[in-house]
């Protein structure tokens, strides 16, 4: 709770920042999301991936009602979205992204495809109606059925059986209708899923039943048959939700790539134009902390770029007139005017995409456990209850009636009952779990998959480290030249800068205001104090001769992978402050944990072999690679799994993509890259690497969780269904069978939660405070 | 028996109540947000802002 609060701390103020260019780019983005739901009222729907709290949902609809225009601001905590309506001629939607950003939350428009999002909907809808009505009416034929079976007889009894026909019948031709289609879809097809015994046995029981009900019978399975559609379709409904939401989970994560482009006229004038119609040879105009649209070569200007997510690296370049720069990458510090040499489909980017779906491609078939299951079960089930039908008509000498009976109680009581809702139980407690834990799993399969890996490979830069540098020494660092640093560095984007500014407001320090503060990309920072100069860069920059043994550029780290700033106040000496590229908080414990349990660790890396020696000594990996461009890796992945193994792959970068693609299964942190993100199964937020070991425990658990069930459930049939056979299977047994069985799996899935740190999630946020996801890496912030 | 003639409409209206109801809360978006309605019982309402 307390956690949410400290957002705002330490933020570099970057509204201040934002140029009217970048502003007007993102209302043209921003207007294709919102829509008119009444003539003058426009919606539009925000990802806020880092509301966690009661308190962020006051505080973003306490700033979006604050808008004069704001009809309504309504949070939905579980989709992590707010959606706004409001006058529309009276707002443009960017300047709630502004609000919401000052307020302290990355926000970017939710675009959902229209169409899968409203199938999903009905679907959705008539899973729960068809829930409805099979529980109504299961609790009101159970009413009926006890007091037949306490005793009930002749007129009563079939007024009772009528009753519940009449109920029972619409029931079954409402709520059944969904495993009806499935297993005519299935039998169309050749073919046998677990809804065609499902199918079979709803409706052989309610034709049964009727004909028993017209002859004056003694027994009905109304009851049984309603009541096994209603705990299916409890299952069917958990597992669309798990799926439902897993979908959601992706379509959030698809942030906006930059869509147009700042086009340069001839005359010099800018016009946005879309990144579809830019041809080799235009010139475009990138603005600081945009991301750049296309790959292209420096006309004009200089500037720090960010290459961590293409390559790895961890230090921005410098980039001036002539050097080459590529789409992905973040302009740091100036303008830079491009000329356009590729763009759209033939990009450095887009070739990186393309090996990474030729990897997805190449990933073998998985078949879920629940399927699975049902590949054996279902002709079980089928063959069973038709032996007991030829069984009894041997033995009866051609009573049908009780034949056929008989073959009906087996398909009852074997009906996949507890079974249907073994995996969908244990998934909904365990992707609820990884939730609270601030992971989201794409799929319910993946966490199967991760139950089931031997080896983790990890990339450096932005997965074991933070992916920014940290400010570590001197130790000594007073106070006065902390505040001077910090002034200097708050208006910079460069790493070293933030990690600077991020101290000061770590240890209290105010910067000091300094006058006609300028930066230089490439060698410094310059401002004034009084008639003092004060300068923050290279050792070249604060005037030390080039001579000395040190590089000119302030950018490279020496060999331990360390890195440098230098401060000079007017005169006086100068302080050297140190950087290092922290690990995660718990890197160390995360990564001894996963040996602890037999998983071979390594590290995967594209940065210099210097810096990757030092990491993984800091860490005590002795496997590890460096210099691996992204194809090089995703190649290494698939190597490891030709040789049997099942890697988990945890990477950040836009490099890493492909061998997330390639891994058995894969994870990313939500500060990585869109096409990172895209890629990987799971997706943990906040700095603590905690959150693969984590997964990894809830994974194994909920596979042996899944496993019990199915262990319940066949035990359940080995004894249940000698009864059934042998015909001694009232509806009454049936009844009392099937809820029982159906219970214990719900409660043994529900084990899942002891022991699992509960909320991993805000413990995680607490040690460190978390800041928005716009300070953490800037190509996050495409959308503010 | 003469007593099921009345018991029996009784409880099949009841249940109908609920049934209706659940309908009606599903329609209204109650169950859109849970996380949310967990937590917003912590929100303080602040008046007149």
């Amino acid at each position: 709770m307390t956690s949410c609060r400290s957002k705002t701390n330490g933020r570099l103020p970057d509204i201040s920042f934002a140029n009217p260019q970048a502003v007007a780019k993102s209302t043209d983005e921003l207007s294709g999301f919102a829509h008119e739901v009444r003539p003058g009222i426009s919606r539009l729907e925000l990802v806020v991936p880092d509301m966690h709290c009661a308190g962020c949902i006051g505080r973003i609809e306490r700033a979006l009602n604050g808008h004069s225009a704001v009809t309504e601001a309504r949070v939905n905590m579980s989709t992590r979205r707010v959606a706004v309506q409001w006058r529309s001629a009276a707002a443009e939607p960017a300047e709630f992204v502004d609000l919401l950003q000052t307020a302290g939350y990355a926000s970017h428009p939710f675009a959902e495809r229209e169409d899968a999002a409203e199938a999903d909907r009905k679907r959705s809808r008539e899973l729960v109606l068809a829930m409805a009505v099979a529980g109504f009416a299961a609790g009101n034929i159970m009413l009926l059925s006890v007091s037949v079976w306490s005793g009930a007889s002749d007129a009563t009894r079939d007024l009772f059986h009528w009753l519940s026909a009449l109920i029972a019948l619409p029931a079954i031709a409402f709520s059944g209708r969904v495993f009806f289609r499935s297993a005519w879809t299935a039998l169309s097809a050749r073919s046998l899923n677990m809804d065609v015994p499902i199918s079979l046995a709803v409706i052989l029981a309610g034709a049964m039943s009727l004909y028993e009900t017209i002859g004056h019978g003694d027994v009905a399975y109304f009851d049984a048959a309603v009541m096994l559609l209603f705990f299916l379709l409890v299952g069917r409904y958990l597992d669309h939700r798990t799926r439902a939401r897993a979908r959601d989970a992706v379509s959030q994560l698809v942030s906006l790539t930059a869509r147009t482009a700042a086009f340069k006229l001839p005359d010099g004038s800018l016009t946005p134009r879309a990144i579809a119609e830019l041809a080799a040879g235009d010139i475009i105009s990138v603005a600081p902390d945009e991301s750049l649209p296309v790959d292209g070569v420096v006309v004009s200007g200089t500037s720090d770029i960010d290459r961590s997510m293409l390559t790895g690296e961890s230090m921005p370049e410098t980039a001036s007139a002539g050097t080459r720069v590529h789409e992905g990458t973040t302009n740091l510090s100036a303008t830079l005017d491009i000329r356009v040499e590729a763009c759209g489909g033939e990009t450095l980017l887009a070739s990186i995409i393309a090996t990474m779906e030729a990897a997805e491609q190449h990933k073998a078939h998985y078949v879920r456990l629940a399927d699975a299951a049902a590949r054996i079960y279902a002709p079980a089930v089928h063959i069973t209850a038709l032996a007991t039908f030829i069984g009894w008509m041997l033995v009866g000498g051609g009573d049908w009636h009780t034949a056929l009976l008989a073959a009906i109680a087996v398909l009852i009581i074997t009906c996949p009952c507890a079974l249907g809702l073994a995996v969908p139980v244990v998934q909904v407690v365990a992707s609820g779990a990884l939730f609270q834990a601030g992971i989201m799993a794409k799929s319910g399969d993946a966490m199967e998959r991760l139950a089931a890996i031997d080896t983790a490979v990890f990339d450096k830069t932005g997965t074991l480290t933070l992916g920014r540098p940290h400010l570590t020494g001197p130790a000594a660092l007073d106070v006065e030249h902390l505040g001077l640093a910090a002034g200097l560095a708050a208006g910079s984007r460069h790493p070293l800068s933030r990690a600077v500014t991020a101290m000061a407001a770590q240890r209290g320090v105010s910067p000091t205001p300094l006058d006609a503060v300028e930066e230089v990309p490439g060698s410094g920072l310059l401002g004034h104090r009084g008639n003092q100069t004060v300068r923050l860069g290279s050792r070249a920059w604060c005037g030390e001769a080039p001579g000395d043994g040190n590089s000119l550029e302030n950018e490279t780290p020496s060999d331990d992978g360390r890195l440098e700033l230098c401060l000079k106040v007017g005169d006086s000496r100068m302080v050297v402050l140190r950087f290092e590229d922290e690990p995660r908080p718990d890197a160390v414990q995360t990564l001894a944990a996963l040996k602890q349990r037999s998983l071979k660790v390594e590290i995967l890396s594209g940065d210099r072999p210097g810096a990757v020696e030092h990491m993984a000594r800091l860490l005590g990996i002795k496997r590890r690679q460096s210099a691996v461009d992204p194809v090089a890796k995703a190649r290494y992945l698939q190597k490891l799994a030709g040789g049997g193994a099942k890697v988990l792959m945890v990477g950040d970068g836009i490099n890493d993509a492909p061998a997330l693609a390639a891994g058995y299964t894969s994870m990313a942190p939500s500060t990585a890259a869109d096409v990172g993100r895209m890629a990987a199964d799971f997706v943990f937020f906040g700095d603590n690497l905690s959150a693969v070991a984590t997964a990894h425990t809830i994974a194994r658990r909920a596979k042996a969780l899944v496993l019990q069930n199915f262990g319940i459930a066949a035990a359940y049939n080995v004894i249940a269904i000698p009864f059934a056979v042998l015909g001694y299977a009232s509806p009454l047994v049936a009844a009392i069978a099937m809820s029982t069985s159906s219970i214990i799996v719900s409660c043994n899935a529900m084990r899942l939660r002891i022991g699992i740190p509960h909320s991993g999630r805000d413990t995680a946020s607490g040690a460190e405070p978390r800041q928005p996801a716009a300070s953490a890496r800037p190509s996050d912030r495409s959308a503010a | 028996m003469t007593n099921l003639l009345i018991l029996i409409p009784a409880a099949l209206f009841l249940g109908g109540l609920g049934l209706i109801a659940f309908v009606w809360s599903l329609r209204s978006g109650q169950y859109e947000d849970l996380d949310g309605a967990a937590m917003r019982i912590l929100v303080d309402e602040e008046d007149g802002e």
